[in-house]
């Protein structure tokens, strides 16, 4: 069998979040050469496809469900993809976007578009998509197989359940991160 | 500090704690024989020094040869008493509670003052609290900044009332009470007046120490910062008994 064949396909994507997780993963560093021997990565904000493909192995989702666009997502990797990772805290418990659930929406947007803007306050309404009236994590809209919490999880803890699902295994990563690490 | 001398007349009482073969006095309470002997048992109201509230159930053990469980920090030992104190039952029970103490109020961690040094967090991590199964309820709750040293985050609090007990038991000040019931419960100074406002508080801030998250605070911690010392609870308490 050639090494491509053995590789398992990974996309990511990240939802209402600050991509902080995504940096952890690159903070893999030179561990990073020696997994992409063994992942493909087909989809993701780190390579330029534009597609997720039909069929994935493993997605890592980054962030909470906040508006239509992250819910249309989440429901997409959960149809595409065999197992699906929930990494970091704002898509295990909502974290710093879900804080806005204490206040309506309506104020929200208020307070971010109009109270805070000096020149031409506005809400905009068109190429952005709608916010959601309450923030989720990623587990109240789609089933999750693994939880990785962290802000962000730390790169030990990443490789370590990149390594063992890799592996065969299924990963408790509860000993490297924990919520808000 | 030498423990109080114990009345002459308390016997010695031999039981099993996870097959594990103790003598402990019989005044003694299953959680204080667990700390003891390392035993781990989780807890949050409990706190050595100030009196039993049993509040949290975090320390719920089972005892053989009975269907119903019971809390580890008010239930004394006895004669020929086995306990056992880590059963898959026992875990899922905790980690539930865990979850619902996080379910209840608006934890965010990555943004709390006491992120790394939370006795909250360390429980999830501990009992293996890596997702809450519940909805959020996402309710907004007060922040009371009023006091010139320390601060109050209703959002943090999980209700083990060890700030009032030792405000009252140790400092004598009481300052901290109760209000409300179920979810609406909180913790208040004097008559739910701003802690500021407060004329028995003596800014000891023997509360904030003992308080496990990060709802009792100083005033200018920034995320993480916010580190706790209980070391002084017992000593105080010792002296204090031996009055
Ligand atoms: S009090 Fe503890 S559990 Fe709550 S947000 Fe702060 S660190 Fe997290
Ligand atoms: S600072 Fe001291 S006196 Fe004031 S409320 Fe806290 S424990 Fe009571
Ligand atoms: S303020 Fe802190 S010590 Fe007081 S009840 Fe709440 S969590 Fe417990």
């Amino acid at each position: 069998m050639s090494a491509s064949a053995t590789k398992i396909t990974v996309a990511t994507t990240w939802l209402d979040g600050c991509s902080g997780c995504h940096m952890s993963f690159l903070d893999m560093d030179e561990r990073l050469v020696a997994l992409a021997g063994q992942i493909d990565m087909v989809y993701s904000p780190l390579v330029d496809a534009k597609e997720l493909p039909e069929q994935v192995d493993l997605g890592i989702i980054e962030g909470s469900v906040s508006n239509d666009d992250d819910f249309e997502k989440a429901k997409a990797f959960r149809k595409h993809c065999k197992f699906l990772i929930s990494l970091g805290d704002c898509a295990v418990n909502g974290n710093v976007p879900a804080m806005r659930n204490a206040f309506k929406l309506d104020a929200v947007i208020e307070r971010a578009y109009r109270e805070n803007v000096d020149i031409n306050p506005q809400i905009p309404t068109e190429g952005v998509p709608r916010l959601r009236q309450t923030v989720l994590p990623l587990h109240a809209v789609v089933p999750v197989d693994l939880y990785v919490p962290g802000c962000p999880p730390p790169a030990d803890a990443i490789h370590f359940v990149l390594s063992e699902l890799i592996a065969g295994r299924t990963p408790d990563s509860n000993e490297l991160t924990r919520f808000g690490a | 500090m030498p423990l109080p001398t114990p009345a002459s007349n308390v016997r010695v009482v031999t039981l099993r704690i996870d097959g594990q073969d103790l003598s402990a006095r019989e005044d003694e309470t299953i959680i204080e024989v667990c700390r003891e002997n390392q035993i781990p048992i989780p807890s949050l109201c409990y706190l050595d020094g100030l009196s039993i509230l049993g509040g949290c159930r975090l320390c719920l053990v089972e005892l053989e040869g009975q269907n119903r469980l019971f809390a580890a920090c008010s239930t004394r030992v006895a004669e020929g008493m086995h306990v056992i104190t880590n059963t898959e039952r026992l875990q899922r029970y905790r980690r539930t509670i865990v979850e619902l103490l996080f379910a209840e109020r608006n934890h965010v961690c990555s943004v709390c003052v006491s992120n790394g040094h939370c006795e909250l967090q360390n429980l999830a991590q501990g009992c293996g609290v890596n997702h809450v199964h519940m909805p959020y309820r996402y309710h907004q709750y007060q922040v009371d900044s009023s006091h010139e040293m320390f601060r109050v985050d209703h959002n943090r609090c999980v209700l083990c009332t060890r700030c009032v007990r030792v405000c009252d038991e140790i400092e004598g000040a009481h300052t901290w009470d109760i209000m409300g019931r179920g979810s609406d419960c909180q913790v208040i100074t004097d008559m739910a007046r701003p802690w500021g406002d407060s004329t028995t508080c003596t800014s000891c801030g023997k509360c904030v120490q003992v308080c496990p998250t990060g709802a009792l605070v100083k005033q200018g911690t920034s995320a993480g910062e916010m580190v706790k010392d209980q070391s002084f609870l017992p000593i105080l308490a010792r002296r204090r008994h031996q009055r």
